[in-house]
């Protein structure tokens, strides 16, 4: 993280109270995420093989959400597509690797490339669109992508409704760990640059320029920011991000398969997006933990009624939390300093 | 026995009466205690993924219908004095959750064996992952071809007569009607669809009859007229249908339409009276051929059956809101006694390994749902357990079942 105060700059709900500490607190918060970071990297050693698996997921479905946050968060585009371009990773993935024999690492590249192109190529047509509608146009997206795989055009390449089994990545041969912890940290890696690259794009002047769009498209492009290339290039990146996840995605579930990646998965990580809070990047790793457990812990619960208990779940996280875990946190530590100025005087 | 434990040394003197029978020898590991992950002496742990949330949790009633034959089982002692612990988790149709969820069984909950996990892409996930792991997949509930496949995959074992093979057998209909007969097969451009149409062109190869049309449709697709006309137009005499219920439904409704009386093969896919044939109007399925192995709960011939009565106080006791009319509460008991004959026949050797070689050694086992006649054999080198079907032909009213019970392996 190398600008200590990008995370401040990030919210989109500028706080007055949370401005005049931002010099002293960045410390604090390099702190809790150097911490974190460190848990990250024992957790693996303290837990069951499965457990890692599942927390790799909850990173998977972290990725993926930033990149619907940078789209929808920042820049103030809603998309209920997002599975589709979950997908085209996944399977960008899948396909170098079965068909092609490239090592899994490259393939990662590869799929945020080719989602980057589908995703600005989508972003120029969608400018026409806004709000609702584009929520609409990407909801197409959505519902296309399984039947587009599922075409028998395109069998030879995507497997049809077989789908296509894909080899989990092997530890290097000098390195000491299961191939699920391997995968763990190569997803914690690639987390890792992803979110710090998300935190310095939003600090810098391309990011403001995002923001601006959101906050006031009208007087973004008074002040000459081109409006439509930021919208279809935030576009981009938000796909690209997204597809990244898809492609680790694969890696984890050893498969895709058309029926993998339907319009229930993009809901789901707009859930994730609003519970760990709109405009916020560590946030998105709370969505992943709530789109992952979640909907085991309802069905722990009651198996009939597992759907009732996770809307309930749902409605009581919003209520508790209207700006999403980001925006509790902010709360919480608003209210924590402000007792403590208090407390100083005498 | 891999390790020498006080268990083993105990169990050594039946362990060594059965070496002395020739007849025992076959299974010297049956005498003594050998438990795979997941059994103690007083409980068996198995899984199971099934939709009960998401776009197909229609089939969810399958997995409940499941649960409440196991609780059934348990109430009456269990199996060989064990109790089944049947933990089934909710994938909703999603392939990376059912990963998710059976490795949960596998590396959590340390199931002994996956009980009939539901689906076609859902069990193609964890295909590779269960037989590395070498943890039984047993009788997946879908009726792919390619879970028969004891060289390849050696711990995923089918269940239902699989698609294919209801081909050959559609096929053998014919051509004991017709023998140069020329054939039109309507089939869902899927897998599924896929199998059928395999399944009836191995049928016939080398046989004067030939598919003349065959005709896919995309489940996108508004209607399916347009395949009809075509094969009345190329000639066809007979038809295969095997389109899902909808399509079913407006191809039987097409084909009377355009007067178009071929030799009229429905699949059983389709052959639901309620879901299909009401649809399709009672009078213009009159005369269609299809192939049967449970037995219709709706149907009024079974109102005095044995098995059926037993069926009825089941779901009475153990599964009253289940629905009655509803096949699926068929087959998940009967999918689940399937496991429970396979547990009882491991006797006390449950490791994972004796488990897949009864689910391999079942010969002529017979459940109160299944048609008469119709019997469960497994081999070694035969991983689908129901092979036979019986065919019955629609009289306006009900299915009337007739000729023998056909095996895909002798059409």
């Amino acid at each position: 993280m190398s600008a200590p105060h990008d995370d401040a700059a990030v919210l989109p709900q500028p706080q007055a109270a949370a401005q005049p500490s931002a010099i002293t607190r960045p410390n604090g918060r390099q702190l809790s995420i150097a911490a974190v970071i460190a848990l990250a990297v024992v957790l693996p050693w303290i837990t069951e093989s499965f457990v890692t698996f599942q927390l790799t997921q909850v990173m998977i479905y972290a990725l993926a959400i930033l990149g619907l946050n940078l789209l929808t968060g920042f820049n103030g585009q809603f998309s209920l597509g997002h599975s589709a371009f979950y997908g085209i990773g996944a399977y960008t993935t899948a396909i170098l690797m079965h068909s092609f024999g490239v090592p899994y690492f490259w393939t990662l590249p590869a799929a945020g490339a080719v989602c980057f192109v589908v995703g600005f190529l989508f972003g120029f047509p969608a400018l026409r669109l806004q709000g609702l509608y584009l929520a609409l146009a990407t909801f197409t997206l959505a519902i296309a992508m399984p039947q587009i795989l599922k075409f028998h055009g395109l069998e030879w390449l995507t497997g049809g409704v077989q789908g296509i089994v894909v080899e989990q990545p092997d530890p290097p041969a000098l390195v000491p760990v299961s191939a699920d912890q391997w995968l763990y940290y190569f997803t914690l890696l690639v987390l890792l640059l992803m979110f710090a690259a998300a935190a310095n794009l939003i600090a810098s002047r391309t990011g403001r320029a995002i923001k601006a769009i959101r906050y006031n498209p009208v007087a973004a492009a008074a002040i000459g920011i081109d409006t439509a290339l930021y919208r279809a290039l935030t576009f981009g990146v938000s796909a690209l991000y997204t597809g990244v996840a898809g492609a680790l995605g694969a890696l984890a579930a050893q498969f895709v398969a058309p029926d993998s990646f339907t319009i229930f998965l993009s809901i789901s990580l707009l859930v994730g997006l609003v519970i760990g809070g709109v405009g916020s990047i560590p946030g998105c790793l709370i969505g992943g933990l709530f789109v992952l457990f979640v909907p085991n812990i309802a069905e722990s619960f009651s198996r009939g009624l597992a759907g009732v208990i996770y809307g309930v779940i749902l409605l009581l996280v919003i209520f508790v939390m209207p700006s999403g875990a980001a925006g509790f946190a902010r709360l919480a530590m608003a209210q924590l300093s402000r007792f403590r100025r208090q407390s100083r005087k005498p | 026995m891999k390790r020498l434990t006080r268990r083993t040394i105990l169990a050594a003197a039946p362990g060594a009466l059965a070496l002395a029978s020739p007849l025992l020898s076959a299974f010297p590991a049956r005498a003594a205690k050998n438990y795979g992950p997941g059994v103690s002496d007083t409980e068996i742990k198995i899984g199971n993924t099934c939709f009960y949330t998401g776009p197909a949790s229609s089939y969810g009633t399958i997995g409940k219908a499941m649960a409440a034959y196991y609780k059934m089982v348990n109430d009456q002692g269990g199996v060989n004095g064990r109790k089944i612990n049947f933990i089934s988790y909710d994938d909703a149709y999603s392939p990376p959750k059912t990963v998710e969820q059976t490795r949960r069984l596998v590396e959590q909950d340390h199931i002994l064996l996956d009980a009939g996990p539901l689906g076609t892409p859902t069990n193609s996930a964890i295909w590779h992952y269960m037989n590395q792991n070498k943890v039984p997949q047993l009788f997946v509930s879908t009726g792919a071809s390619k879970w028969n496949d004891p060289k390849g995959h050696p711990w995923t074992i089918g269940w239902q007569p699989n698609y294919h093979s209801e081909g050959l057998i559609y096929a053998a209909y014919i051509l004991k009607e017709n023998p140069a007969a020329k054939i039109g097969v309507l089939y869902q451009n899927d897998d599924f669809g896929k199998d059928y149409l395999r399944g009836v062109t191995d049928g016939i190869s080398g046989k004067q009859a030939k598919i003349v049309v065959a005709a896919s449709y995309e489940t996108t697709d508004p209607t399916v007229d347009s395949q009809i006309v075509k094969m009345k137009a190329a000639g066809c005499d007979a038809f295969v249908n095997t389109a899902i219920p909808k399509f079913a439904a407006q191809a039987i409704r097409k084909a009377v339409e355009i007067e178009w009386k071929p030799i009229n093969v429905l699949s059983s896919i389709g052959n639901s009276v309620a879901g299909v044939l009401k649809p399709a109007g009672l009078e213009n399925a009159k005369g269609l051929v299809s192939d049967f192995y449970l037995k219709d709960p709706t149907d009024p011939r079974w109102k005095d059956d044995a098995g059926y009565k037993w069926w009825i106080g089941f779901m009475d006791k153990y599964y009253p809101e289940g629905d009655k009319t509803d096949g699926f509460n068929v087959y998940g008991p009967s999918n689940a006694a399937t496991v429970v004959e396979v547990l009882k026949q491991c006797g006390d050797d449950l490791s994972r390994e004796n488990v897949m070689k009864q689910a391999a050694n079942l010969h002529d086992f017979t459940l109160p749902m299944l048609l008469p006649g119709i019997k469960i054999n497994t081999s070694p080198t035969d991983f689908a357990p129901v092979e036979q079907v019986q065919m019955g032909r629609f009289d306006g009213q009900a299915w009337q079942l007739f000729g023998p019970v056909l095996s895909s392996a002798a059409a």
